[in-house]
């Protein structure tokens, strides 16, 4: 008997492995999802989703703000702010440089002031293609200003958030700027000011426990993993394997953290109605 | 004094399992505590420990994790770490001390939050996200007393203080030792040399700017000499409790003294 559960262990670790090293064809993307490959020009004209299965691929900082605010209506805020080495820690520099040169972001996160149909806001965007997304001391920084450039000209605020959660490398100072985005916020909604809180793949660690999950509208990308700790240490803690869709936006959703899983081609148009359904000139 | 100490060593001391833990800096430091439990949402953590008591004669509100004491308190409290209804039971506390103008003081040693199933079910991440807003707002003195060890942010979560102490081999960082060799270079075994790269001394974060006073121990440990220790963290709790309870603005500073932690990078941009 074990010899044939062995046997179909070993065929289906054979397959695992097989699809892990498959590169597709040139000028072609495999889906994640779905496996199948498609165009580049297919992919990237679809908004970055999979044209076959809808699987919603990462897209950069820049892109983001491109889709969402108007047509060359957006001025970026604090575009110099990048990373220190604030712990002199081994190697990280070099990881900086070599980000850097990959993404050609200064840093993690980009902030930006615009409009959608019309509406100012503020929107900041946090680009997993960059250390994962991680939470610098500079990223901290720039979502901070970025928060209270919002509050001083009493803009609505969206987020887009894509991280890993905190920055390794620049340790406890990595973890402060929690406390320090949190606080920020907390001055932004005594103000009665909007913040809109949109979670991307892969939403987790210190972005998800402070300003991701403080929005007065928390929405998120389908099948986006949003959580505090990572599948891989929960696994681990309990000792069993976890359920299909744990963590991810459906989940949240249906667990009461996310008022709406909204796919990308959709995110505008809701944004939109959002802005408007937060006017002034009510009560 | 523990002068020469490596961080690794402290890491062992911070966790010894005789280091006096919040119970009993209570019954050292407290009269008349009232322990209250319950989120009043949906449950009971009995990893934190919370509830209001006497300080110097005086009424506050003190909060702080629990490891628990022998294996069957240690099991409830899963070592420490909370789950969503600990730090949700916190903030209820913390929001009972605004309404009756006591001061908040809290004990922190934890492994982190819990990373169970359940508590990512009923939104750890949000429970902890929720804390650090509400407690940056507070406008009663706070003050955290770091004892054994702040990881995470499952520690930061009850930390956002107008004084952040911390016992000198306490440590206090973005996780442990073993989980930063795990995500940073995929060996736990290498926790040793992460702790000397962390910066999570007391040393290091008075100069880092993280807290604001570092309490000495007896040598060897605050364990060996227990009365000692408790003086000294008294000493120090009541003298910052009293310079705080003479400023005002207590939000406003405590909002300050975040705002200012890694804000080295350029910051005199005009958009």
């Amino acid at each position: 008997m074990s010899g044939i559960f062995a046997k179909r262990r070993a065929r289906l670790l054979a397959m695992k492995a097989l699809r892990e090293r498959y590169v597709p064809p040139e000028n072609a993307v495999a889906c994640p999802r779905c496996g199948q490959d498609s165009s580049h020009q297919a992919v990237s004209r679809n908004l970055y989703l999979c044209p076959r299965c809808g699987h919603h691929f990462p897209v950069g900082a820049y892109y983001r703000l491109g889709i969402t605010l108007d047509h060359g209506s957006f001025r970026e805020l604090y575009p110099k702010i990048a990373a220190q080495d604030p712990l002199s820690f081994p190697g990280y520099r070099e990881k900086l440089a070599e980000a850097r040169q990959k993404t050609g972001l200064s840093e993690a996160a980009v902030s930006a002031v615009g409009t959608i149909d019309g509406r100012r806001c503020v929107v900041g965007v946090l680009d997993s293609q960059f250390l994962l997304g991680s939470m610098s001391a500079a990223v901290g920084e720039k979502l901070t200003l970025t928060i209270e450039y919002a509050e001083k000209n009493r803009l609505p605020l969206i987020l887009f958030s894509a991280s890993g959660g905190a920055r390794m490398q620049e340790g406890i100072l990595s973890l402060m700027q929690m406390a320090k985005t949190s606080a920020a916020l907390g001055r932004f909604d005594k103000r009665g000011l909007l913040y809109i809180s949109v979670l991307t793949d892969p939403t987790t660690g210190g972005v998800t426990a402070s300003f991701a999950s403080l929005g007065d509208v928390i929405l998120a990308e389908p099948g986006a993993l949003i959580g505090f700790a990572g599948p891989r240490v929960i696994q681990q803690t309990i000792g069993e394997t976890l359920p299909e869709g744990f963590q991810r936006a459906e989940f949240q959703m249906e667990h009461g953290f996310v008022d709406a899983v909204v796919p990308r081609p959709r995110m505008r148009e809701t944004l939109s109605q959002l802005l408007r359904l937060h006017e002034k000139g009510g009560a | 004094m523990n002068g020469s100490l490596t961080a690794a060593e402290r890491v062992a001391i911070a966790r010894h399992p005789q280091r006096p833990n919040i119970s009993d800096y209570i019954s050292a430091l407290f009269t008349d505590f009232f322990e209250q439990r319950g989120d009043r949402l949906s449950g009971e953590d009995a990893s934190v420990l919370g509830g209001a008591a006497l300080y110097h004669g005086r009424p506050v509100t003190v909060i702080g994790t629990r490891k628990g004491k022998d294996l069957e308190e240690n099991l409830l409290c899963r070592f420490g770490m909370p789950n969503p209804e600990g730090y949700r039971k916190a903030l209820r506390l913390m929001r009972q001390a605004e309404k009756f103008r006591r001061p908040v003081i809290t004990f922190i040693d934890t492994g982190g939050a819990y990373p169970g199933l359940e508590a990512e079910e009923r939104g750890q991440g949000e429970a902890i996200a929720r804390n650090l807003l509400e407690m940056s707002r507070l406008t009663v003195p706070v003050i955290a007393v770091i004892t054994g060890e702040g990881n995470s942010g499952g520690a930061l979560a009850l930390g956002v203080a107008n004084r952040v102490l911390m016992l000198e081999n306490a440590v206090y960082a973005i996780l442990s030792p073993e989980g930063f060799a795990t995500i940073l270079w995929k060996d736990a075994k290498r926790h040793e040399e992460a702790s000397e790269l962390m910066k999570l001394t007391a040393a290091d974060l008075m100069e880092l700017g993280v807290i604001d006073e570092i309490i000495l121990e007896p040598g060897g440990g605050a364990h060996l000499a227990r009365a000692i220790t408790f003086r000294q963290v008294d000493e120090a709790l009541s003298r910052h409790l009293s310079q705080l309870s003479r400023e005002k603005n207590l939000a406003a500073a405590r909002y300050q003294k975040f705002r200012r932690m890694g804000a080295a990078v350029p910051q005199k941009e005009n958009p």
